[in-house]
């Protein structure tokens, strides 16, 4: 998909019906449950939450949680409204993929003694941009981020040589447009929020979707 | 563990720099913010780990009426009752466990009826939590789903800003119930409290979307040019306490206007604009004009099935406008034209400005033919029917003519809420209580309870099914110890009516489990020293009834009532509102 004139994007996607990848940004307090609150939002209507990552964000004391599911435009959206719903959550976005810069980790262990012993290996790491984080007589544990394809396609080459254990970490991601929270934040504080925090991107014809 | 001080910065609110005020225990301070908070009357049960609060509650009896109920569940639904006559938080205490866990159908039903509540909890002591304790259970995680706010109190230095933000949560935006859990420690920590401060703000909680002109303007525009304009309209008016907004709106654009059967009584029965119910057992009319108005303005109300029927044959000619205080209603079930967010307190007189006068009598003119029809039909047959058999119309009917609209009528669920809301009269506002969303049997009786707390001058009629009624009788207790003036009546077909009139009409008569036998209602009234008395003869229905309106105190009628009979008009589930059938 074309990251160009993403506006224009956007609104054709209001009536496009088909599942596909989001990633919902979530900002809200850190408080004990709210994790829980969020996630029955998914379960009672039987949405399978795909990778989920929470974090510290740029303000102290304002947490931020990466939610990727694949689901269609209307019901991401009516999601993000009950999530925004949650008295703890400040602000929910979501976005596809195009609209976002994301990464994830992955962590692979394989025996020492099978890379040693075939050069191969080096190389296989050297071209999936792995780095060794851990080396020991026994085994060696390698990192890699990026998307889920590269870091899927390097368990497949080391399949063969022995992948003891392997994980991923869930989706962090970024949004290309925004411009930061710590503005949205004041007015968080504030008794009177501005137009911003209460914007009708319904009735804006969507193109308020995404204000960040 | 958060602390006091981390929650404060958290939400926002200041940090307290007022002098202490207050030595005491948590259980203490507790009562003191219920006090604060305008709390009258709490509905509660005793138990184990909620010993500490009931203690100091012994020392507050002249300023906090405590009514013991007979269940937890019966409490719940009497805060509930409470809240919805008189418009306040209502509050419920329950003890840990098994009384905490007895609260969740309350919730579940407040949740989804808006309905303000704050209910207190006790749990064990906070060193013994997840460890399987005597009476411990995860509230906070089992009542998440169905509470507007819930939270911990572990330390007693968090339950003024925990109570304080619990009333503002629940009665502010669209209300809900709100649960607190406080630990036995921290019900009997002793410390010192500053003066409790209300909460006004929470910075991660938006109460009300601030108003936006530019969408009160298009809606203007789509109302004014509309020659077929309906107004369908919820309890959010009755909640935004903007019945009279509304009535000036309705008024001056000259729109018919459709209840939901939460809405029911925002405008009088008898206002010439108010043209009847919507939804399944809704009136004809209503109904069938639904897909032929050509704008549909929503106030307040949130298109539950129950009311569109089929979705995808719903409405479609129609542009809609939806007026609503929860942004997540707004394109929930049907896609708006104009979307008005905001409480409907303010974008009414907003929106009545820009309308333009109007009469709309030929529109007006095809309710009233499609009114007549129906009375024809189906409301005469009803009310004054010629069998030997009574009928619930005309137990209603008769309700009406000694009430004259004044009473507040609290019903339960099945055949007789939906003839009751579709024939009784109301004057007044917050005079129809009834369990909409969740439709919970066993409602009627401890939300009638609560009810007559709520609004002590009013006449409360219980109207409750044979099944409902033995779903919460032990509340007949509260009853007997209290004194609370609850008419009850009962209405025996003998049946699990609403589930049987499906297997009628839908399951080829197969009654399976519905034939439902009852115990002596009239003697177990009175072996709680309630009068009471039953009816089988129409002959003898009128005045029966009066007796029991006109009784001093709490009276029990039971009306025998033809055993077979259906609700109608009805749109069957999964059939659009237009294909209402009138048998």
């Amino acid at each position: 998909m074309s990251t160009e004139n993403t506006l224009e994007h956007k609104t054709a996607k209001a009536d496009f019906d088909g599942k596909q990848e989001y990633t919902i940004t979530v900002y809200a307090e850190n408080r004990i449950g709210l994790l829980n609150r969020i996630a029955i939002i998914f379960s009672k209507r039987k949405i399978n939450i795909e990778s989920l990552n929470t974090s510290p964000s740029e303000i102290d004391g304002i947490h931020r949680f990466n939610i990727v599911i694949q689901e269609s435009y209307e019901v991401v959206r009516k999601l993000a409204r009950q999530i925004e719903k949650q008295i703890e959550v400040l602000k929910v976005y979501f976005n596809t993929n195009d609209e976002i810069i994301w990464q994830e980790l992955a962590l692979y262990k394989v025996s020492t003694d099978e890379i040693a012993e075939k050069v191969t290996v080096e190389r296989l790491l050297r071209q999936y941009g792995a780095s060794a984080v851990v080396i020991r007589k026994d085994y060696t544990v390698f990192a890699v981020t990026g998307h889920r394809e590269e870091t899927d396609a390097l368990v497949k080459a080391l399949e063969p040589y022995e992948l003891i254990e392997f994980v991923r970490s869930a989706r962090v991601a970024i949004i290309k447009d925004s411009s930061g929270f710590h503005e949205k934040l004041k007015e968080f504080e504030a008794f009177e929020p501005g137009e911003e925090l209460v914007e009708n991107e319904f009735l804006d014809k969507g193109e308020k979707i995404f204000t960040m | 563990m958060e602390t006091a001080q981390e929650t404060m910065q958290q939400t926002g609110a200041k940090a307290e720099t007022s002098k202490t005020l207050f030595k005491g225990t948590g259980s203490q301070v507790l009562l003191n913010g219920l006090i604060e908070e305008g709390v009258t009357t709490i509905f509660g049960y005793p138990g184990g780990a909620i010993m500490p609060i009931y203690d100091a509650l012994y020392d507050y009896a002249d300023k906090l009426e405590h009514i013991l109920v007979r269940h937890e569940q019966g409490g719940i639904h009497a805060a509930q009752g409470f809240a919805r006559a008189s418009g306040k938080v209502g509050v419920c205490f329950a003890t840990s466990g098994p009384g905490a866990t007895n609260l969740v159908t309350g919730l579940a039903d407040a949740q989804i009826d808006s309905t303000p509540l704050v209910c207190i909890t006790g749990q064990v002591f906070a060193h013994l939590l997840g460890t399987d304790a005597f009476q411990e259970t995860d509230v906070i995680n089992i009542t998440t789903p169905v509470t507007k706010w819930n939270y911990q109190v572990t330390d007693a230095k968090e339950i003024q800003e925990v109570l304080a933000k619990a009333f503002y949560i629940a009665k502010s935006g669209r209300p809900g119930p709100v649960l607190i859990d406080i630990t036995k420690n921290a019900q009997l920590q002793l410390e010192e409290f500053p003066e409790y401060v209300k909460c006004n703000h929470i910075r991660s909680y938006r109460p009300k979307p601030k108003v936006r002109v530019e969408y009160i303007e298009q809606a203007a525009e789509v109302i004014n040019e509309a020659k077929k304009p309906f107004v369908l309209f919820g309890q959010g008016v009755i909640l935004g306490k903007a019945e009279k907004e509304f009535k000036a709106f309705i008024e001056k654009a000259g729109i018919p206007a459709a209840w939901t059967i939460m809405g029911d009584g925002a405008i009088p029965t008898a206002h010439p604009l108010n043209v009847g119910m919507l939804g399944m057992h809704g009136n004809y009319g209503p109904n069938v004009l639904t897909n032929e108005a050509d704008v549909i303005i929503a106030i307040g109300m949130r298109f539950d099935d129950r009311v569109t029927g089929r979705l995808d044959k719903y409405a479609k000619q129609a542009k809609i406008v939806h007026l609503d205080i929860d942004p997540a209603e707004i394109d929930k079930n049907v896609k708006a034209e104009v979307g008005v967010w905001g409480d409907c307190k303010e974008t009414l007189p907003l929106l009545t400005n820009l309308v333009n006068e109007n009469t709309h009598e030929d529109w007006l003119a095809k309710f009233r033919q499609y009114n007549q029809e129906e009375i024809d039909q189906v409301i005469t047959p009803e009310l004054y029917p010629v069998g030997d058999e009574m009928t619930m119309g005309e137990v209603l009917r008769n309700i009406n003519e000694i009430c004259g609209g004044e009473a507040v009528i609290v019903t339960d669920v099945g055949q007789h809420q939906m003839v009751a809301c579709r024939y009784a009269k109301f004057n007044n506002t917050r005079s129809n209580i009834t369990s909409g969303g969740l439709g919970t049997m066993g409602f009627g009786l401890p939300a009638a309870i609560g009810a007559k707390y709520g609004a002590p001058d009013k006449t409360v009629i219980a109207i409750i099914g044979d099944g409902g009624f033995q779903m919460t009788p032990q509340e007949l207790g509260t009853i007997m110890q209290f004194g609370a003036a609850v008419k009850i009546l009962i209405l025996n077909n003998r049946f699990l009516g609403m589930v049987r009139q499906w297997q009628q009409l839908f399951h080829d008569k197969r009654y399976s489990f519905v034939n439902i036998t009852s115990p002596d209602f009239v003697a177990l009234a009175k072996s709680y020293y309630i009068e009471a008395a039953k009816v089988d003869e129409r002959v003898n229905l009128r005045q029966a009834l009066e007796t029991m309106i006109n009784h001093e105190g709490s009276y029990l009628l039971e009306v025998m009532v033809g055993r077979e009979n259906n609700v109608f008009p009805m749109v069957p589930q999964g059939m659009s509102v237009s294909e209402i059938r009138l048998k």
